[in-house]
């Protein structure tokens, strides 16, 4: 029987495409502001807002879009002097995992659940869910577009951003906000435990070997693409668990690139 | 006499506990190559802050003509801290400040990003990684970055400090270039009192709680020093 044959599996395809998509464009950027620790934050947190959304009796993906975005926000404001973020988000995190297993136990839902919200799953995305991921997404991607500039900017040349007069607060702050519904779309698939290797692993690895923006958010989106649908058809084929392939796929191409790297720079 | 672009009256700033300036008077006329001269800590970097709004005044005012929205500014400040892995090519860098809306660039913009490289004599290392290039081929793409949209006034603050002899002179050429060939107003800080008397048309010395402000051709460097109070 085809793989594509059954629904679940075509539903797993068109989702992780469209989170791909999102997950290399936004990585970049990420990268670029040197927030991967945040990113790892922010599944966590996401984690925690999925227990509260089903606690509460809605979507996990509802759940997750407030506490991520509203996280974000505080982490933005309060993360104004440098010195202070790692602390604050540590702070943050381990407030935001307490309150997740503090959820899901009164939630009365069963262990498997919560390994499902952490880990991904492929069975579990249904049509409505696959909507709901691109319109997320084409959100996201349409915000994307209209501060394209001033985002390039900002991530890219700081300090040359700021004295030429651009807004960079309100550019960080809306920033946070796209990469906390990416985080949320995306746990769709490789769950919150695992999500953040999406939205770093293929921006950083495409930075080695493209110098400019728009190559670099291309080939992220391809390596991330790769390990969605190859992450996908080995799971399919061995019935192990999705997020372990996407995870090896993207940690290849990462050290791949470290590879040609010290090659390069060699050379 | 030419038409001022900037004129600064009775401009004082303080913070907390700490004047910077008081009653300070000077004009950046058009086409000037103007240099802010002064030892580490006097201010010079605080009264650029001032000139480009990102600070208010407490005192006097600074008033810019015809507005200060019509002046474009172009700037390459003291610090940045790309290290050896910063990715973009010097090309996407230098693109960096052009703004507009568009997520790629016109044909306009790509002329414009193509000049700002040929007058810096970056064009044949346009695809290099910026990470990857010398302390003086770093500074030319900062100056090419803020030349790309064609300003009226170019501000370097202590653009040269991280160069050595060699390298600095190659840098003010091609500045001194600009404001003559492109008549760019210059505005330029550095507590290097040669380079100051060899590039520069007028001077704004300062020293804690004074002011000096005229043309350069009438001071040597030993006055300069009297003025300033910097060791050569």
């Amino acid at each position: 029987m085809s793989m594509f044959s059954l629904v679940f599996m075509r539903n797993a395809y068109l989702a992780g495409t469209f989170i791909a998509i999102i997950c290399g464009t936004i990585g970049v950027f990420v990268i670029a502001r040197n927030l991967s620790f945040l990113t790892h934050t922010l599944s966590e947190i996401g984690f925690a807002g999925a227990a509260f959304g089903i606690f509460m009796g809605w979507t996990a993906l509802s759940g997750m879009l407030i506490f991520t975005v509203i996280s974000s926000v505080i982490v933005g404001q309060m993360s104004v002097k440098q010195s202070r973020r790692e602390a604050s988000i540590s702070a943050i995190s381990a407030l935001f995992i307490g309150l997740g297993i503090l959820f899901l136990s009164l939630s009365n839902q069963t262990s498997s659940y919560a390994t499902s919200i952490l880990f991904g799953s492929v069975i579990g995305i249904a049509s409505a869910d696959v909507i709901r991921v691109a319109v997320l997404s084409a959100v996201v991607l349409l915000v994307m577009l209209c501060l394209y500039r001033p985002l390039k900017f900002d991530s890219f040349d700081a300090i040359g951003a700021r004295v030429s007069g651009l807004w960079t607060t309100a550019i960080s702050v809306v920033f946070l906000v796209l990469v906390a519904m990416s985080v949320s779309v995306a746990a769709q698939i490789v769950g919150s435990l695992l999500i953040f290797i999406l939205l770093t692993l293929p921006a950083a690895a495409a930075r080695y070997f493209v110098h400019t923006v728009s190559k670099m958010i291309f080939l992220a989106i391809g390596f991330a693409l790769v390990g969605v649908w190859l992450g996908l058809y080995l799971s399919y084929v061995t019935n192990l668990p999705v997020s372990f392939f996407i995870a090896a796929i993207e940690c290849v191409f990462y050290f791949v690139a470290l590879g040609y790297q010290r090659l390069h720079v060699g050379s | 006499m030419t038409e001022p672009l900037i004129a600064v009256q009775h401009l004082g700033i303080s913070f907390p506990n700490n004047q910077v300036f008081k009653d300070l008077d000077f004009n950046i006329e058009q086409g000037d190559f103007l240099t802010v001269i002064g030892e580490n800590g006097v201010g010079k970097t605080t009264l650029i802050r001032a000139l480009l709004g990102m600070i208010k005044p407490t005192a006097g005012q600074i008033n810019y003509y015809p507005s200060k929205k019509a002046i474009k500014v172009g700037y390459v400040p003291q610090f940045r801290n790309l290290d050896q892995e910063y990715p973009l090519t010097i090309e996407d860098f230098v693109s960096l400040n052009l703004k507009g809306w568009r997520p790629w660039l016109s044909k306009a913009e790509r002329q414009q990003v193509a000049t700002a490289l040929a007058v810096t004599n970056l064009k044949k290392i346009r695809q290099r990684p910026l990470g990857m290039v010398s302390g003086g081929e770093k500074q030319r793409a900062y100056l090419a970055q803020a030349i790309v949209q064609a300003p009226q006034l170019l501000i370097l603050d202590e653009s040269t400090a991280s160069l050595d002899n060699e390298m600095k002179y190659e840098l003010l050429n091609l500045v001194q270039n600009l404001n003559q060939t492109s008549n760019i107003t210059v505005f330029f800080v550095t507590p290097d009192l040669p380079l100051a008397k060899q590039y520069a048309k007028h001077y704004l010395a300062l020293k804690p709680g004074q002011q000096q402000f005229g043309a350069l051709a009438d001071m040597s460097v030993e006055q300069l020093k009297e003025v300033t109070n910097v060791n050569v």
